[in-house]
C-alpha cells in the first residue's frame, strides 16, 4: 500500500474533509501540482479550479474558487475560501460561481487576475464535464 | 390593599410571563447549540489563516512596500469602530457591555482627539449609541433578515470597512463583539483588523512560497480581515443566545418568586374576608 499523507479540506463554514490520502491535485496559482508524501513544504494560493485528492477509498474531487494550501511532507491542509463536493455541484451553482465572478471582474480594478478567474471557472466547468 | 379580584388577575398575568420567557429560554438553548456549533465548525479555518497569516508576516515585515492591511497607510488619525450587537432585545446586558465599551474606547479616542467613525451591525446597538455618538455613524448593517449568519456576510462587512480605508476614510478599524465564554459569561472585546494585529510569536516553519510570500500576504490579507469579522459575528451569535438564555432563566425564576407571593397575599386576604364575615355573623347573633 502506498504511504499517505493527512489531507484536510476546510472552508470558513465548516470542515468539509479530512482523511488519509495518497495523492493530492491541487490547483495552485502558478499551475497544477500534486502532493505526496514527502513533498517540501510548501504554501501556495489557489486559483479556482479542481482540486483532486486520491483517497483509500478511490478519487474523491471538490470545486474550489480560491483560498490556500499548506503542504508539509505529512500533511496537505487546503483552506478554501467556497468548496464544493463536485458529486454535489449542480449546473446552477456553478452558474451563480460565474456570475458572481463576472460581476466581480465588472469592478475589479485589476482587470487581468479579474479576467483570469472568470477564464479559470470556464476551464474548470470543461474540465468538470458539466 | 388590591382586592380579591385584582390579585387573581395578577397572578394569572405573571403566570402567562412566565410561561413566556420559560418558552423563549428553551428556544434559545436549542438556538445556542446551534450558535455554537457554528462557531466551533469555523474555528479550524480561522486558526490555521491566522497560523500561516502572523508566519507570513513575520517574514515580510511591516517595513517599505508591505502590504497596506499589514502596515497601515502610516496615519492614526480616523478611527472606523465597527460595533456588532444584535438585532433583538431581551438579552440581558447582551447589547449595553458592548455599547459600553466601544463608548468607553470612542471618547477615549475622541478625547486624545481622534476622529470617530462607527459603523453598526444589529440594530440594538445603533439605537443606543444613537444618542451620543449619531453624528459618527458612516453606515449601518442590517442583519435582521438574516437567519443565519454565513461567511458572504462577513465578506461583505468586510469590503465595506477595507473599502473606507483604501478610500482613505479611516486609518484604523476596530471591531467591537462579545467572545462567548459560557453560557453566562461573555466577554466583550475589542480587536483591531487593520491594520493586522497579531498575537504571540510566529512559528518560522521553512515553506516554499508560491507565488512568492509578498504575493500570497496580499491575497490572504483581505480574505484574513473576512474571517476575522466572520468568528466575531459567529461568536456574538453564540453569545447572544446565551445571555437571552440567562437571562429568561432569571426571569422565569423572578415570575415564580412573584406567583409565590401574590399567591400567600391572595390567600391571607382570603382569610380576612371570611374570618370578617363570620365575626359578622356571629356578633349579629350575639345581639339577639
Amino acid at each position: 500500500m502506498a504511504s499517505t499523507v493527512q489531507f484536510d479540506l476546510v472552508s470558513p463554514e465548516r470542515r468539509l474533509a479530512s482523511f488519509p490520502a495518497t495523492e493530492v491535485q491541487i490547483p495552485g496559482a502558478m499551475g497544477d501540482l500534486t502532493a505526496m508524501e514527502g513533498h517540501a513544504a510548501t504554501i501556495t494560493s489557489l486559483r479556482p479550479g479542481l482540486l483532486k485528492v486520491v483517497g483509500t477509498d478511490g478519487l474523491k474531487a471538490y470545486v474550489v474558487t480560491g483560498g490556500f494550501a499548506e503542504i508539509s511532507a505529512t500533511g496537505v491542509s487546503v483552506l478554501a475560501e467556497q468548496a464544493v463536493p463536485l458529486s454535489e455541484l449542480t449546473p446552477a451553482q456553478l452558474d451563480a460561481l460565474v456570475a458572481d465572478a463576472c460581476e466581480a471582474a465588472a469592478v475589479n480594478p485589476d482587470k487581468d487576475a479579474a479576467d483570469k478567474a472568470v477564464a479559470d471557472l470556464y476551464a474548470m466547468r470543461a474540465q468538470a464535464g458539466i | 390593599m388590591p382586592s380579591l379580584k385584582d390579585l387573581k388577575n395578577r397572578i394569572g398575568s405573571v403566570k402567562n410571563t412566565r410561561k413566556i420567557t420559560k418558552a423563549m429560554q428553551m428556544v434559545a438553548a436549542a438556538k445556542l447549540r446551534r450558535a455554537q456549533e457554528a462557531a466551533e465548525a469555523a474555528r479550524p479555518f480561522a486558526e490555521r489563516m491566522t497560523a500561516v497569516m502572523s508566519a507570513l508576516a513575520a517574514g515580510v515585515g511591516t517595513g517599505e512596500g508591505a502590504p497596506k492591511l499589514l502596515a497601515g497607510n502610516g496615519r492614526d488619525q480616523v478611527h472606523l469602530l465597527v460595533v456588532m450587537t444584535s438585532e433583538r432585545g431581551l438579552c440581558g446586558g447582551f447589547n449595553s457591555s458592548i455599547v459600553k465599551l466601544a463608548r468607553t474606547r470612542a471618547n477615549e479616542l475622541a478625547a486624545a482627539g481622534k476622529t470617530v467613525k462607527i459603523l453598526t451591525v444589529g440594530k440594538k446597538g445603533r439605537e443606543q449609541l444613537r444618542r451620543d455618538w449619531g453624528n459618527a455613524f458612516v453606515g449601518h448593517v442590517d442583519l435582521g433578515e438574516v437567519k443565519r449568519v454565513g461567511y458572504a456576510n462577513a465578506q461583505s462587512i468586510a469590503r465595506e470597512v477595507m473599502a473606507a480605508f483604501e478610500a482613505g476614510e479611516a486609518d484604523v478599524v476596530t471591531i467591537f463583539y462579545n467572545r462567548f465564554q459560557s453560557v453566562i459569561s461573555q466577554i466583550p472585546t475589542e480587536q483591531q483588523v487593520i491594520p493586522a494585529k497579531f498575537e504571540g510569536t510566529a512559528t518560522t516553519a521553512l515553506y516554499d512560497y508560491e507565488p512568492s510570500e509578498e504575493a500570497i500576504l496580499a491575497d490572504l490579507l483581505p480574505r484574513g480581515v473576512a474571517t476575522q469579522i466572520f468568528t466575531a459575528l459567529l461568536e456574538n451569535g453564540a453569545s447572544e443566545q446565551g445571555a437571552r438564555m440567562s437571562a429568561m432563566d432569571n426571569a422565569t425564576r423572578n415570575a415564580g418568586d412573584m406567583i409565590n407571593k401574590l399567591t400567600i397575599q391572595y390567600n391571607r386576604s382570603r382569610q380576612a374576608a371570611i374570618t370578617k364575615e363570620l365575626i359578622e355573623i356571629i356578633s349579629g347573633a350575639e345581639a339577639l
